[in-house]
């Protein structure tokens, strides 16, 4: 346990350098081939500590990650992943995102959940999730694997906090009993072009599913989300590339639109 | 220093009370910095406070790019909003109960928590918010000529005088605060057009921005205050006999007469 407590604060390190140089690594697994899904939990909760410490920010929810099937058949697992949300990924749709800040990001489309009541425990149901949700909101999630060629297994993206880089989050909220949130209806453009269309089905047939997971996954961790944490529940479509000078805007059936700018 | 701020407060105060503008404290004293403009705003409101009124809410000002460029600020203000500042919508003020009056609509934030900065972000403020409700906020300077720079309508309490609370509240379900439309008429003529994103980007970003200021005043924003994000068009100036009101769409107007 001392052994991998070492290594582990050598691949925090690792990970943690990575992301503050904007520079891209070889993935921990090519050193660390004995490592398991847990241990890239805990790496991913050390790397979430050092950050919180070094940067002053804090804990604002969490993402859902290889919530499609296409997602988990390319990886070759069968459920998905989770990583943290902190204060100073948040991005809005009036401030540009900088690329000089990112290593080679992509953008997804999402539903954001944002609860009026703290959501914890073991067997939890997608009506609890709808249950605790206040509102919904259309996001972008902006991706930047730290790992080179955004090649990696399931570990090394689970250390890596998922991938998860900024988000930026639509303005209107609305309560999610007034649609069907199991099948809404998204189309992402850059630059004016189409570049993905989806349905929220393909997040694990519905994204309070997929949440339900999540939160069930957390409560066999003795964890759990609090009141107004806010949970990205997984991409819609395939994540796309974006450089300085574009645009991206997602517009969602019933709930509005979503839009970044890189600059 | 503190001599001279209790000194620079009371004479805001009076200026405020007998309706006669003073010369800009900057204009008169170099050595000023905005934390001792603070410092005065927080001196005056304890002499109101002392005469028994009390802290309804607070406003951030400077929130728009055009006002920030014009006092060449990359940051808002902030004042006290104080129960005698309070107007009923539809009321009528007297216009000479001020000495150079503007109004301003904005859309005004009642907090059902309270929120302790710091890094508050804008979610956690919408999630934080009872309810939006129109308003109106009168402002007036007590700087000669609204000469001011960012030290001066800081000192003055962010130049604020009145606001007029409109009586539809509403909750923020379904409502998209960046594009909440709002048309500024003043005896029915069309003066100006603006929406929730004039305030620093969206109004709950700039009620964040607040939260994260007064945090490093030791004050907290308290639930059931009524906060003010920022104007979402720029200020038109008033008069005795003027009628102002501004339309938000489904969330409703509030209306104001000048005598």
């Amino acid at each position: 346990m001392t052994l991998l407590t070492n290594k582990n604060k050598e691949i925090i390190e690792y990970l943690y350098t990575a992301e503050r140089d904007v520079r891209e690594v070889i993935k921990v697994t090519d050193e660390y081939l004995e490592l398991t899904v847990k241990d890239a939990y805990e790496l991913q909760h050390g790397l979430l500590a050092r950050k919180l410490a070094e940067a002053g920010t804090k804990t604002v929810g969490v993402k859902l990650g290889l919530t499609s099937k296409a997602k988990q058949e390319m990886m070759g697992v069968n459920e998905a992943i989770y990583g943290y949300l902190h204060s100073d990924m948040l991005a809005f749709e009036w401030e540009a995102v900088c690329y000089s800040e990112l290593i080679h990001p992509k953008v997804e489309p999402e539903i954001a959940f944002l609860l009026g009541k703290d959501l914890q425990g073991e067997n939890v149901t997608e009506e609890d999730v709808l249950e605790a949700t206040q509102y919904v909101a259309p996001a972008l999630e902006v991706i930047d694997s730290r790992y080179k060629d955004f090649r990696f297994t399931l570990v090394d993206v689970v250390a890596d906090n998922c991938s998860s880089a900024k988000f930026v989050v639509g303005s209107k909220w609305i309560s999610p009993s007034t649609l069907d949130l199991g099948n809404v209806g998204m189309v992402m453009s850059k630059n004016g072009e189409v570049a993905q269309t989806g349905s929220s089905a393909a997040v694990l047939g519905h994204p309070a599913t997929a949440i339900a997971w999540a939160v069930n996954e957390l409560g066999a961790r003795g964890k759990g989300l609090k009141k107004g944490d806010i949970i990205l529940s997984g991409a819609i479509t395939e994540a796309i590339a974006f450089k300085p000078g574009d645009s991206v805007i997602a517009n969602f059936e019933g709930l509005g639109s979503v839009s970044m700018y890189c600059k | 220093m503190a001599v001279r701020t209790i000194e620079y407060a009371h004479e805001l105060l009076k200026a405020e009370e007998m309706r006669q503008a003073v010369q800009a404290l900057t204009d008169r004293d170099e050595q000023l910095t905005v934390e001792d403009a603070y410092q005065i705003q927080l001196e005056a409101v304890n002499v109101k406070l002392a005469q028994g009124k009390k802290v309804i809410g607070k406003k951030v000002g400077l929130t728009s790019a055009a006002m920030q460029k014009m006092l060449n600020v990359n940051e808002p203000d902030y004042g006290h909003l104080l129960d005698d500042m309070r107007v009923a919508n539809g009321a009528t003020v007297k216009a000479d109960s001020m000495i150079s009056p503007k109004i301003e609509a904005e859309i005004g934030f009642v907090l059902a928590e309270d929120l302790v900065g710091p890094n508050i972000t804008y979610l956690d403020v919408v999630m934080a918010t009872k309810y939006v409700v129109p308003t109106l906020e009168i402002i007036d300077s007590r700087v000669e000529d609204w000469k001011i720079k960012l030290i001066d309508t800081v000192a003055d309490n962010g130049s604020s005088a009145k606001v007029v609370v409109g009586d539809k509240y509403t909750a923020l379900d379904g409502v998209d605060l960046r594009t909440a439309g709002m048309s500024l008429f003043k005896n029915n003529e069309l003066l100006a057009t603006g929406a929730g994103a004039a305030a620093l980007g969206h109004p709950a970003h700039a009620v964040a921005w607040l939260a994260n200021k007064l945090h490093e005043f030791g004050i907290t924003l308290k639930k059931d205050e009524l906060i003010l994000p920022g104007a979402l068009s720029g200020a038109v100036p008033v008069a005795a006999g003027d009628t102002i009101e501004a339309k938000f769409g489904a969330l409703g107007s509030v209306t104001v007469h000048f005598e």
